[in-house]
């Protein structure tokens, strides 16, 4: 278990060396800092200065070495922009982000899971079809049509609700929805395909032979071996709690993370975005390590190591 | 132990008594009307090719079903009937009164439960069990059929056990709601043919010892003719014939009897030519309009095509759904096959 343990945490570490890499190569191809910030028609030696300060001059792979090893050291750089620390400025973001995107997540589940396990208990019955025609159209319809439609809506047509900002709490309402819904219509197909593949197994069959009562052959039986699919999903979820929001944080200017993102991208502020990527990625991969522990709470043909073995 | 048929084909004082049970798929009938009785303590063998509606009868009996099925007739176990009953009368009778076990242990045990609590939930249920005394009575019954280390075997899971252990889990699980019946729905095809014999003698033993009445189901012969004292023979969702094995197996009456037994390689005497029985089972969709079996029948007549043959009496014990099977005679091996 320590060794298996031990071996994922590499893997993972590797990944964030390499998603870490990767944003730092594209970002230097992709555009000229110092032309963006200081603008096109800056004063020539304006431009040299700003590069010879943030040391854009030096070969890549040297600005490459220098920072990750202060990636090693803890520094992330500082802004372009206005010279704070890039941690600082994306850590302030974040309270915004989870603030939408943990009660989505609190949705997804709520409503995602024992919808997927409804729909799959009373397959082809009109709830279970209501339920699939919502998924798939929750599935399909991407977060900022649906977040514009409940604006229409809630806001324009209804006034019910605020389009935009953060003032309070009902500012919340609608991209925590536009966030929910969609993650709430792809839980619940894949819970309702596990259960239905699950339901279908021979073990399920063995349980009411010998006697179990449905509602415990659901709980007892079937549950635990539906998990094993539906957590993938949900860590996925968890994973990008963080970086989840970028679209649905810009159609509701709500001032997290993602936003923060499309504006650094947009100003090529590289310290920021190297700092926001770093930080999806360390999620991303916290949580996938996460399930990949969790595959063998939950089923025991993959825990390494077997206790009694067989012959 | 030998049964009586009276001249209905029942037994006398039966335990178990299905009559025209039918199971329909979309309203596609794949059983046509069923009679069927157990006596106490008795092994009837169920024995036809896959499809014919061995497993679908018991299936449908316990309730088993899918619920797109529709199943219609009488199943009466003394005096309950079990045909639509109400949900907790089937979860008291299932491993209570009737235990099932099934083909491939491996995917018919739950795989992320631990052996002794999927025999525990069976204790609790119908033992009224709790706590240490069930993990005392599973170990019981662990030993019981045979499993070695059986402790240790209580923690273990589907998948660290081979498939014979896990066959013997599962007979351990149907036992422990001390059933009337033991239906062992192909018990020991997945199986290797040494542990084949094994498992069928441990049904064997506890029938013996337990008193425990057993429907084995199964396509070989062979398997049934170890085990049982009565056959019923099923093709295309009837019971085409029945008897006492040893009479069976002697003097099959149906033309399908005789062409299974036919088939079936000789333990002893001179190798013989293998006879398969030309064509096909024909699909329930499409049954021929007499007998489903009079297409691939050498002594098929005009008559046969007439109406569906009733499974009628035709000698003391013995019924087939032949008209043409008071001219049978007793299966001879063929020319002898010098190899």
């Amino acid at each position: 278990m320590l060794r298996f343990f031990f071996l994922r945490l590499g893997r993972a570490a590797l990944t964030v060396a390499l998603v870490v890499t990767f944003a730092f190569v594209v970002l230097r191809l992709s555009g000229d800092p110092a032309l963006i910030i200081m603008s096109v028609d800056a004063p020539p030696e304006a431009i040299a200065a700003f590069r010879k300060a943030w040391g854009l001059d030096d070969p890549i792979w040297l600005q490459y070495l220098r920072y990750f090893s202060a990636i090693g050291q803890g520094e992330l750089g500082q802004s372009m922009r206005d010279g704070r620390p890039a941690l600082e400025l994306v850590a302030e973001r974040i309270p915004a982000t989870l603030a939408l995107t943990l009660p989505a997540l609190a949705l997804k589940l709520g409503i995602g899971i024992p919808a997927g396990i409804y729909a799959s208990l009373h397959r082809d019955s009109l709830i279970d079809r209501i339920v699939m025609v919502t998924a798939v159209a929750g599935f399909t319809v991407p977060s900022f049509v649906l977040g514009l439609v409940l604006v229409l809506i809630f806001s324009v047509q209804l006034g019910w609700l605020p389009s935009g900002g953060q003032e309070s709490w009902r500012h919340a309402i609608l991209p925590v929805l536009t966030l929910g819904i969609g993650g709430a219509a792809v839980l619940a197909r894949f819970t309702r395909s596990a259960m239905l593949e699950v339901l279908g197994q021979s073990y399920i069959r063995t349980a009411s032979a010998k006697g179990v009562p449905w509602p415990a052959v659901v709980r007892g039986h079937a549950l635990p071996n539906a998990a094993v699919p539906t957590v993938t999903i949900v860590g996925f979820m968890v994973g990008s709690l963080i970086a989840g929001a970028v679209v649905v944080e810009s159609v509701f200017s709500w001032p997290g993370v993602g936003r923060l993102l499309v504006v650094s991208v947009a100003n090529r502020d590289l310290a920021i975005v190297q700092c926001i990527l770093l930080l999806v990625a360390i999620t991303m991969v916290s949580a996938n390590l996460i399930v990949d522990l969790l595959y063998g709470v939950l089923d025991p043909r993959l825990r390494s190591g077997a206790k009694a073995g067989a012959h | 132990m030998s049964t009586v048929l009276d001249r209905f084909g029942t037994v006398a004082d039966p335990l178990v008594e299905i009559n025209g049970l039918t199971v329909a798929f979309d309203g596609v009938k794949v059983l046509h009307g069923i009679d069927l009785s157990v006596a106490r303590g008795e092994a009837v063998g169920l024995v036809g090719e896959s499809g014919c509606g061995k497993s679908v009868t018991w299936l449908a009996a316990l309730g088993l079903l899918p619920k797109k099925a529709s199943v219609s007739g009488n199943v009466r176990l003394g005096s309950t009937e079990l045909i639509d009953a109400e949900p907790d009368v089937l979860d008291t009778v299932r491993g209570g009164r009737i235990a099932m076990i099934f083909q491939d242990p491996a995917s018919a045990l739950n795989p992320v439960l631990r052996l002794g609590k999927q025999v525990g939930e069976a204790l609790a249920l119908h033992g009224g069990l709790s706590g240490a005394a069930i993990r005392a009575e599973a170990r019981r019954l662990f030993d019981l059929v045979g499993i070695p280390d059986a402790a240790r075997r209580l923690d273990a899971f589907p998948h660290e056990l081979s498939g014979g252990q896990n066959q013997r889990v599962m007979i351990a699980m149907a036992l422990a709601g001390k059933p009337d019946l033991l239906v062992a729905d192909e018990p020991t095809t997945a199986l290797d043919a040494t542990i084949q014999a094994q498992i069928l003698e441990l049904l064997t033993k506890i029938r013996r010892e337990t008193d425990m009445a057993l429907v084995l189901i199964s396509h070989d012969l062979g398997v049934i003719s170890q085990t049982c004292d009565r056959v019923c023979v099923m093709y295309a969702g009837r019971i085409i014939e029945t008897a006492e094995a040893q009479s069976l197996f002697d003097t099959p009456l149906h033309p399908y009897t005789q062409g299974l037994i036919a088939a079936l390689p000789p333990l002893e005497g001179v190798r013989r030519r293998l006879d398969p029985i030309e064509g096909n089972v024909p699909e329930p969709w499409n049954l021929p309009p007499g007998c489903a079996f009079a297409p691939r029948c050498p002594r098929r007549g005009e008559a046969c095509d007439a109406g569906v043959p009733p499974l009628a009496w035709k000698a003391p014990g013995r019924f087939a759904a032949c008209i043409k099977a008071l001219q049978a005679e007793p299966v001879r091996p063929r020319e002898p096959v010098y190899a």
